[in-house]
Parts: structure tokens; sequence; C-alpha cells
């Protein structure tokens, strides 16, 4: 029986770029950054109410992951804002958006009340797009 | 944004710059009531607001930031007395109180098993990292 997801990765164009993005601006946590070797970097962060998820920011390079024409593909790809990753969570959206707003977080979306919930949309450094929603209130 | 929809957007804004403004200058002997005046709001409508907000108080959320920057501080060599100001306390009994009640460790154990987990880190890295995605990678 499965009981819990605890990696899942973000694809990302630069890993020093990405490690700003998503501590700096996000105020992730960093778990991991190990240097692996000349240009091997495994980077992982936590969101900071979330410490056995480890978000993996792989980088997008040419190697065994990648071969280099699915490389450039794939960053292609993420740069057009191709991927979705998923539906991050916050206690109060309005005042994250704004604070994120102000750090310079690009949002195609600003808080709207859907039927299925308070959205906002944003992309990270690299293009990829997370949902933003609101922790339901008892 | 449409405005109607958050008629109060302006109170927001200024929760967020405080909290902002705490989140650069948690350092410095930081006064919330003159925030809260920064802000023009009453201390109490301040920290009610905030409360309501991020879930703490302006001062839990103070300390929280202080404490956060300190495990950062004692992943290097410094010192905890060092840490403990350098992050803005000005007592280490205090901070090191503080510390333990919301880390759950001391100050320096805490710094002890964090250089261990480190020198782990840099030695054997693989032992930090799902075997099959070091194998997909080629680092194996």
């Amino acid at each position: 029986m499965i009981t819990k997801m605890n990696h899942v990765s973000i694809f990302v164009l630069n890993q020093d770029s990405a490690f700003d993005f998503y501590v700096n601006k996000l105020g992730f946590k960093v778990h991991t950054d190990a240097a692996m070797g000349p240009g091997m970097r495994w980077l992982t962060v936590n969101p900071p109410e979330q410490p056995d998820l480890e978000i993996t920011l792989m980088a997008i390079d040419e190697g065994m992951m990648f071969k280099k024409e699915a490389a450039e593909q794939m960053r292609a790809l993420v740069k057009q804002g191709t991927f979705g990753f998923g539906v991050f969570e916050c206690n109060d959206l309005l005042a994250t958006y704004e604070e994120l707003k102000a750090k310079g977080v690009e949002f195609t979306k600003p808080p709207k009340k859907e039927f299925y919930g308070f959205e906002a949309l944003f992309k990270d450094d690299s293009g990829n797009w997370f949902s933003l929603g609101e922790k339901k209130k008892d | 944004m449409p405005e109607d929809l958050y008629p109060k957007i302006y109170l927001y804004r200024r929760i967020v710059q405080a909290k902002m403004f705490i989140d650069e200058h948690f350092h410095d002997n930081i006064n919330l009531a003159e925030i809260a005046d920064e802000a023009f709001f009453s201390k109490f409508h301040f920290i009610r607001l905030f409360s309501t907000i991020y879930d703490k108080t302006p001062h839990q959320y103070l300390i929280t930031v202080r404490i956060d920057h300190a495990k950062l501080l004692l992943r290097t060599k410094m010192p905890v007395a060092e840490v403990c100001f350098e992050v803005g306390f000005t007592s280490v009994s205090s901070f090191s109180g503080l510390f333990r009640k919301l880390v759950g460790q001391s100050p320096s154990a805490y710094q002890s098993q964090q250089h261990k987990l480190l020198i782990a880190v840099a030695e054997m890295p693989f032992n930090f990292i799902p075997n099959c995605f070091a194998e997909k990678k080629g680092w194996t």
C-alpha cells in the first residue's frame, strides 16, 4: 500500500535561479543541496510546513536523463509555460498574492473566486506554472 | 484585481508590508508598536489583523523568523552566542530557551547535528538521493 509521496520533481532551466525563486521569493526551505561533481547538483526544497515532501529542482541538462535533442525540446517547452506542476496552498491567498507580487513573482491570474475555490496562478522563474489556493477555513 | 471583491485591499497591503518589514529587519531592534504606527493602525487592530492573516501575532512571527535564520547560521561554524546577537536577540539564555521551545533541541545540539549531516552529505551524497534518480542521471 502506498502511503505518501516524499519526492516530486520540477524541471528548471537554471538551478541557481530556481534556488533564488523557491527559497528567497517563495520562502521554501532548502532540504538538500549536494554537489555531485562538475555541473551536477542535487537540490531539493520543502514548502515551509511540509518538511517531509522534497521538491527536487531538476536541471534540464544534456546527460543521462536527457539526450541533447530532448533537453532542447524540454527547455523550450518549459519556457513556453507548457507544464503546470501542481497546486500550492497558503493560509491567506490575498496576502500571499500581495507579498509574492511585491517580490516580483509573475501572476498569470490574480486571486479569483471560482466555483471550486479561491485561486490564483503564478509562474516560476523557468516558466512552470502553479495554482495557488487558500486553505479552507473551518 | 477587482477592488469591489476586496474592499479592504489597502489593509492587506499594509499588513503584508509590515510582515515584509519584519522579514527584512528581524536582526534589528524592532519596535512592533512603531510598525503599527507606520501602518496607520492601532496596536490592537494591527495585532488582530496580522494574526488573522498569519496565524501568529507580530511578536510570535518575529521570533519565528529569528529562529529560522538562526538555524541557517548555526549550519555554519558561527558560535551560538554570535548567532544569538546576529539574529536580533539580546540575551543568549532567552535565545536558547526560545530555540529549544520551537526547534526541540538546544542551539548547540542543533549545530552539532547539522554539522554531522553536512559532512555526511558531502562525503556520501548518494545516501541522500533516491537511487532511481541517481541512476537515471548517470551519477552512480
